[in-house]
This record gives structure tokens, sequence and C-alpha cells, in this order.
């Protein structure tokens, strides 16, 4: 067994200072779905900040963002906005 | 030009490189902001953690003894993962405690130490802002813009890490092709001292670095790390992008069972998680650092540029993001006394760096990323070292026999030939 809680429990140790009035990530359904950077972006985020609905819309919670540029680097173009969260804002690290 | 600026220099990004280039300006004198988007330096950052650190105390004379390090590296394993065998490479040498050559940090605690260093020394810095451009007056770089601010200095330096936005949005630098990145997911899990102790046969302050190749990525281009600190361990995976993309797998639980593995998990057992966090690295450092470094008006720094050696058994950043940190630092200080900051005048910056260890270690190790590609690393390698060790070990009564045949009968069950395997060994050893 190794000490790894869930993804969201793991989260929730982590330090946020959520920045409620902007959302820094936004997914064009269309292209997503068209070019398949959906699903990819459900797989390679760490923080598992994408999700799948039923209906096959990309679900974002992006309160749960590390900042990496996993997904930036990855979509397909246009698929994608993402941006660093406001000066401030965001993840917190406190081991880095 | 000197009458209408607010600062001579303007540093974006309080990472190693940022930090250390802001330090050395503002000693030579200069007027020195450091923008940082984070709420505190250091909020942002994630390495693995082992810092060659040598470079440093050139900088912050005292570094080890001062600075919020964790574990002196004296003992280095390189550890062959398969699925239900490992093998280890298990390197101790007292001679790496003194002088010394490689500590642990966690960046959440040294970044804010150096940010002090920095402040101490004149910098003026500048936190829980993020810039959003480059201000520009025709070719030359003027400035920056955060938010509805602007500031203007007469050099402008991006030190703002490996996603490098700022160079990429004013199209001084190309969009990286995801082969040249790799994302690191990382678990910093708490142990107690005392465990630490026992468990890695260290004592006192010193400490040990694990590299793991093999089945630790699930075959995904990569591989593992486990770093001791004082009373934690940090440790996790580097997926290379292209090829977690081709091989489908999900980042997160290809983390969750590299710590499960049956090599790793009696590592860390016991522990309690203290933080789950994750970051892009660089693969291919001598390509991307190929590109421009600098503009008129702007020098490009640390990982930014690409200043990241990945050879596959370690990867060094930090160490390299301080020695551009300080080339930059030099070059910007010869052109602000010559009033000059066209391409020609920041040219120093290059000469600088090939002057230093960056550019001889670049060009050294500039064929491991194209050698590092070869799939045979992360699969066929550690099964065949495995083999090679169970015909030594396993005594099954058949009559034992000597070790180079029981070598070429691996070689033989594995499906690599043996003159791929001399082809690779020859291409590792010019690589690495
Ligand atoms: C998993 C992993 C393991 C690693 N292991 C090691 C290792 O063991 N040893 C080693 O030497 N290296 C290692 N590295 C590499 C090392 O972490 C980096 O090379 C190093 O941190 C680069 O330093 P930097 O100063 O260039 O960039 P960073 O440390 O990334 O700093 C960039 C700074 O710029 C800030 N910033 C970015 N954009 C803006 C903006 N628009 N406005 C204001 N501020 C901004 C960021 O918040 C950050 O503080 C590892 C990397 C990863 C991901
Ligand atoms: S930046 Fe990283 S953590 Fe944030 S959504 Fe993208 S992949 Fe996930």
């Amino acid at each position: 067994m190794t000490p790894l809680p869930s993804i969201t429990e793991r989260l929730a140790r982590n330090t946020y200072h959520l920045d409620e009035d902007e959302n820094h990530i936004e997914v064009n359904q269309e292209i997503a779905r068209r070019t398949g950077t959906g699903k990819l972006l459900v797989r390679i985020c760490p923080a598992q900040v994408y999700g799948e609905a039923p209906d096959g819309t990309i679900t974002v919670n992006y309160a749960a963002c590390l900042e990496c540029g996993t997904c930036k680097a990855m979509a397909a173009p246009g698929a994608l906005t993402w941006h660093y969260p406001r000066g401030g804002f965001g993840i917190a690290y406190r081991e880095g | 030009m000197s009458t209408d600026v607010d600062f001579d220099v303007i540093v974006i990004g309080a990472g190693i490189a940022g930090m250390v280039c802001a330090h050395q300006l503002a000693r030579a004198g200069h007027e020195v902001v450091l923008i940082e988007r984070g709420q505190e330096p250091g909020t942002k950052n994630l390495s693995g953690g082992v810092l060659y650190c040598r470079v440093l105390e050139a900088v912050f004379p005292g570094f080890v003894e001062r600075a919020p390090v964790e574990r002196r590296i004296t003992r280095n394993v390189l550890s062959f993962l398969n699925d239900t065998s490992h093998l280890n490479v298990d390197y101790w040498d007292s001679r790496l405690a003194e002088p010394v050559n490689a500590v642990t940090v966690l960046r959440a605690k040294l970044d804010p130490w150096m940010a002090a260093e920095c402040e101490q020394a004149g910098v003026m810095v500048m936190p829980g802002v993020r810039v959003d451009a480059l201000l520009r007056e025709g070719d030359q770089v003027v400035g920056v813009r955060a938010g509805d601010d602007e500031l203007r200095a007469h050099v402008v330096v991006a030190a703002d890490g490996v996603n490098s936005f700022i160079a990429q949005e004013a199209g001084v630098r190309p969009k990286e092709p995801i082969k040249h990145l790799a994302v690191g997911v990382k678990s910093v899990i708490a142990l107690p001292r005392t465990t630490i102790e026992d468990r890695f046969r260290v004592s006192g302050d010193e400490g040990v670095a694990y590299a793991f190749v093999g089945d630790c990525t699930q075959s995904i281009a990569g591989g593992g790390f486990l770093y001791t600190n004082l009373d934690s361990v940090s440790l996790g995976v580097v997926l290379r992008l292209d090829d977690l993309e081709a091989k489908g797998l999900s980042s997160a639980d290809v983390h969750d069972r590299f710590l499960a593995h049956p090599a790793v998990e009696p590592l860390i057992r016991g522990g309690e998680l203290l933080e789950y966090g994750c970051h892009l690295t660089i693969e291919d450092g001598p390509a991307m650092v190929a590109h421009d470094l600098t503009r008129p008006g702007l020098v490009i720094i640390g990982d930014a540029a690409g200043f990241t050696l990945n050879t596959g058994l370690t990867i060094r950043g930090m160490d390299l993001a301080a020695a551009s940190g300080m080339a930059a630092a030099t070059a910007i200080t010869a052109a602000l006394k010559a009033g000059d900051f066209s391409d020609d005048g920041l040219s120093g910056y290059r000469a600088e760096l090939d002057r230093s260890f960056v550019g001889a270690d670049l060009k050294t190790y500039a064929k491991a990323p194209a050698f590092l590609e070869n799939p045979r690393m992360y699969s066929e390698y550690g099964q065949l070292l495995a083999e090679v060790f169970h015909g030594i070990y396993a005594h099954d009564l058949t009559p034992r026999k000597h070790l180079v045949s029981t070598a070429m009968a691996a070689v033989k069950r594995s499906r690599l030939t043996l003159g791929r395997l001399m082809l690779d060994g020859w291409a590792g050893a010019r690589a690495l």
C-alpha cells in the first residue's frame, strides 16, 4: 500500500489561492471533440482537471490546476485557451 | 534614452535563473526589479530536487551552510526496474561529501531564501504580479506590461521558466515540439528522520539519489527518481510528452504505479503524503538553446532558453539556470556600461556561456536526447540485466555456466541482437 489517497484527496492537501472571478482554462468543445484533444486532456493532466461528461462534453475543474502547462503544450491548435492564473492566485507549493 | 526608464533591468520570474541574474546585477550597482507571479517566490516552482551546488557558492558564499538545503548526496543508485525484478548499481563515495557536490532542495523552501538574499543585495522583489507581455518600440524591447501597469527598462530578462510564454507570445521563440518536453509528476512523502537514515543507510545530513529506468514509466520514454530530504522523500516520474501521447496512458496512473512498484513501495512505506505536484521539464536542451537567446533589449535565461540537460540518469537544470543567469548578468553589465542594448551589445551573453561549463556541457550531451529516444532503453535492457543476474544467482541444479555464456544466453533469449546491443552501447557511451 502506498501512502497515496485519491487525486481529489491528494489535491485537498495542497494549498491553493483560488481566483473566484477568473477561470484560466477554456475548452473549445467542437475542436476538442473533432481532434481527439478532449480525451487526451482527460488522460494526460496529472491533476485530473479535465473530465468527460456522458454526452462527450469536456468538463474543467480549473481550481485543481497545478499550472504545469502540459495540456497547453499537447492540445490541438484552437482546442484549448489556457494561461497562467492572475498574479498571486492558483497553486502555492509548500514543498515544491 | 536613460531618462525614460523605471529600472536598468527588469527580470521576469524569480526562479533560480532570474534570482541569480538579478542578484549579480544589483551587486554590480544596477537598479533591478524582479517580478514573480507567485504570491511568494517558490510557490510555483517544482523540481526533482538534486542541485549540483558548486556554481551557487560563487554567487552566495557559504551557500550550503546558509541556505535551506536538505541533504548532501553521497550515494547514487541507478535502478533498472522490471515488472517482477530490479537491479541496482549502488555508488557511495565519501569524496562526494567534501567539497559538497550536490544537495537535495525543496524549491518552496529554497526560493524564498534566495529572494531574501536578492533583496539584501538591493533587488526590488515584486511578487504576486504576472507579466502579461513585452513592451516594444520597433525591434527594441523596452519594458513589460502587467495588467494595466507598464514598466520600462534598458534590458528585460525573460527568466519565466520552461513554458516561456513571454518569449513565445512575442514571437521571439517558436512553440517547442512536444518531444522536447516532458512532464514530471511528483510526490513528497514525510518519513521520520531516523527511518530515512536506517532505510537508506545514510547518517547525519548525507542523502541518496535514485534514478530509475525501465518499467517505472510503463515503457513511456522518461524515468523515475527518488531523492531523500531531511524528513521526507521526493519521488516521481518524468514522461516525454510525445510518448505519453503515443502510449495512451494516464500520467497520474503511471505515477501511482511507480510508487506501488515492489522496488519502490518499501522505500516509502508508512510515510504520509505531504504534497502532490507536477511541472514541465526539458528533454532536449541543446535543441532549444539553438534558438535565439537575445533580441534587442531582451535576454532569455534558464529553462526559458532551454538550459536543462536530461541525460536519462540525471536532470540538471538548476545549476545551468544559475550559470546562465550569471553569464547574462556579466553581459548586461557590459551593455549598460556601453549604453548599447542592440543584439550586438548583448552578444557577450553567448560568449560568456561558451566560456563557462554550460557551453561545454551542452556540446558534450548534444547526442543524449537522440540516444534516449531509443525505445529499447525503456524496456528490453532492464529485462536483459535481470536475466543475466538471474542466471548467476538462481541455482536450479543445472550445471553453472561462465558469466559470459550466461550473458550470451540472456541476449539470445531477449529480442536484442548482439550487434544491436553493441551499437546501442557505443551510442550510449558517446552520448553520455
Ligand atoms: C520533475 C522535475 C525534476 C527535476 N529535477 C531536477 C534536478 O534534480 N536537478 C536539477 O538541477 N534540475 C531539475 N529539474 C529542472 C529544474 O527544476 C529547472 O531547470 C529549473 O527550475 C529552471 O530554473 P528557472 O529559474 O529557469 O525556471 P523556474 O524555476 O521554473 O522559474 C521560473 C519563474 O518564473 C515565474 N514566472 C513564469 N511566468 C511568469 C510571468 N508571466 N510573470 C511573472 N513571473 C513568471 C514562475 O512563477 C517561476 O517562479 C527538474 C524539473 C522537473 C519538472
Ligand atoms: S496545466 Fe497541468 S495541471 Fe493544469 S490543467 Fe493543464 S495539465 Fe492539468
